[in-house]
């Protein structure tokens, strides 16, 4: 019952905004994606169009995938109160160039900004207040981006001489232990052993080997 | 910024720093008020004191070592927040649930709801004066809390609900103890509503604070109890059932005024709703069968299973080193937590290691109305904001 709904909603959406760039279903839930400049647009028109009604912005995250032209994605999950149904929408950004603050039009959006600010460094135009929220006073960098490392930069202790806390760099007793127990031979996604390029290669029947 | 005071001095705002060590704050909130004479002008929370990184963290682990961490956010709902987690794991695997597992995950998600009610109605009252309920309350929540570890081994960081089901069977007995439980808990909440519902000056310190209107609760993302209160009757145990809620029959209450008395009230009537869950579950109830997937490539195979087959063996090794695979997708999955929605937004990338683990957690939404309920009210009516706020700052700060 909710997929075809939601294949409506997508219709619905696609068709009656420019500025929204494509939508699809991912394990029954609806996910669209939009222009970055016309965010502010698309979440107004989601929230008061009589067939949306998505009067909450439940999340909004910010995620990282550096391996893309524009690393940053902002995710915006919605909710409709009024239809019981869930939206997200995408737009992607780069270190650079900032995204349009939805925080006029869902105020619960200030903090979660804030919050995509402060852990993945997405920079948000007219935000009322864009300080850092989680990190420590003073923090620098972007903790939630990939290029991150787990263990951060400094570490604090109180220093007995000072009378105070300081910072340092972090000094590891041993290295970060990664355990790479992904297999060779099963679900391997990214490393290619040699031979198997031969399991995608046509085999002159029209079948690729197994 | 200065103020005209009455005798036509220029005085400037009093900047208050409330916490992050005080026993109201409820945990290490920063609290910095500007206030006109006792009246607040301005509340700017500062969080962060308690962030952990939970996030990255898991990032690093396997699904199944991200289990534990969902324990430590919410640290008075562990269960609810496994629960989000291994929801949205299993959607992604396309796992199944046996049914008495999901009668157990219920069960005991619903004992997670008592268990923080019941501290956090009290810790409120206490703020506002009345310590007789908390010593009370403690009570109950030890017996409760002694079901959790007869299930899980442990009080309160169980790692109890896990991708594919629970991680054992409830031992013999403890669905009657947990029943007897239920039988005497109705006399303890009239006890309890006893010394609070017409307290004058419990009630003299929570009617008409923070009152918060529906059209706002909205605007400003409430869920849970906040937003219930403010009479909307928005339950996602009711409106996107989970595991067995759609089996099971419950009510969902409402508070009329939207202030910290009707949240209180609207977290009592909770209570008396989930021992009736609580009782569904345990007569309806598969009393034998599997608790958790059959499929070994998700769920550990049983031990005796694992000294006699190779190939259980095998499955064991596999899932307690490399782990899973989840196939590439994402999914934001939520449940009705304690406090409101919580959420997990998870993205897989076909790895056995999450690519991203977003957690929305309730808290960190109601806290950031905190300005909007405490403008214009005195100093002392923050304590009982906080409190009917029920914030914890182990899943606002992550």
């Amino acid at each position: 019952m909710a997929l075809p709904t939601l294949r409506d909603l997508g219709e619905y959406l696609g068709q009656l905004d420019p500025d929204v760039a494509g939508y699809e279903v991912i394990n029954g839930e609806l996910v669209v994606r939009a222009r970055r400049g016309a965010i502010t647009r698309v979440l107004s028109f989601l929230r008061d169009d009589a067939n949306c009604q998505f009067a909450q912005l439940v999340d909004l995250c910010g995620v990282d995938y550096p391996e893309r032209e524009e690393r940053l994605e902002v995710v915006y999950n919605l909710l409709s109160l009024k239809h019981n149904q869930r939206i997200r929408v995408k737009v992607t950004t780069d270190e650079d160039t900032p995204v349009p603050s939805v925080s006029g039009i869902f105020p619960s959006a200030t903090w979660f900004e804030r919050e995509a600010w402060d852990l993945c460094g997405i920079f948000f135009s007219d935000h009322p207040d864009l300080r850092r929220i989680l990190t420590d006073y003073g923090f620098d960098g972007h903790p939630l981006r990939k290029d991150f490392p787990l263990t951060g930069y400094t570490e604090v202790r109180y220093d007995e001489v000072q009378k105070r806390v300081i910072y340092e760099p972090v000094k590891l007793q041993q290295d970060f232990r990664v355990f790479d127990f992904l297999s060779p031979w099963e679900g391997m996604t990214t490393v290619q052993l040699p031979g198997d390029e031969k399991a995608d290669q046509d085999d002159g029947e029209g079948r690729a080997a197994q | 910024m200065t103020v005209e005071g009455d005798s036509g001095a220029k005085i400037r705002p009093y900047t208050v720093n409330f916490g992050p060590q005080h026993p109201a704050a409820h945990g290490v909130l920063r609290l910095v008020l500007e206030m006109d004479g006792e009246v607040v002008e301005r509340a700017d929370p500062h969080i962060g004191l308690l962030h952990r990184g939970t996030e990255k963290l898991i990032e690093y682990k396997t699904y199944l070592q991200a289990v534990p961490y969902f324990d430590r956010l919410d640290y008075m709902a562990p269960m609810c927040q496994e629960h989000a987690y291994a929801l949205a794991v299993e959607k992604l695997l396309g796992v199944t649930v046996p049914l008495r597992g999901q009668y157990i995950r219920v069960l005991y998600a619903e004992i997670t709801r008592i268990l923080n009610h019941l501290l956090n109605v009290t810790t409120f009252a206490l703020d506002v004066g009345a310590t007789t309920p908390s010593l009370w309350a403690f009570e109950q929540r030890e017996l409760l809390f002694e079901f959790y570890e007869r299930a899980s081994g442990a009080r309160m960081h169980c790692a109890y609900f896990r991708p594919g089901g629970v991680a054992q069977d409830l031992p013999a007995g403890l669905a009657d103890d947990i029943w007897a439980w239920t039988e005497q808990f109705p006399k303890f909440m009239e006890e309890l509503a006893g010394l609070l519902d017409e307290n004058r000056i419990f009630k003299q310190r929570t009617v008409d604070i923070g009152v918060v209107n529906r059209d706002d609760a909205l605007a400003w993302g409430f869920t849970g109890p906040m937003l219930r209160a403010s009479g909307v009757p928005w339950d996602l145990r009711k409106a996107q059932p989970y595991d067995v809620y759609d089996k099971v029959d419950f009510d969902v209450p409402t508070g009329t005024t939207g202030d910290c008395f009707a949240r209180y009230l609207v977290r009592m009537e909770e209570m008396r709703q989930s021992i009736r869950i609580m009782r569904q579950c345990l007569t309806d109830m598969p009393k034998v069968g599997p608790v958790k997937s059959t499929d070994h490539k998700v769920s550990p195979p049983p031990r005796a299973e694992m000294k006699r087959s190779m190939e259980a063996l095998i499955h064991h090794f596999k899932l307690y080193t490399e782990g899973y695979h989840v196939p590439a997708g994402e999914t934001y999955s939520a449940v009705e937590s304690v406090k409101g929605e919580f959420a997990v937004y998870l993205v897989s990338d076909g790895t056995n290691k999450p690519y991203r683990c977003h957690i929305r957690s309730p808290g960190y939404v109601h806290l950031q109305a905190l300005e909007l309920m405490s403008k214009g009210h005195m100093l002392a009516d923050v304590v009982s904001i906080i409190g009917a706020t029920d914030i914890v700052f182990g899943e606002i700060d992550r």
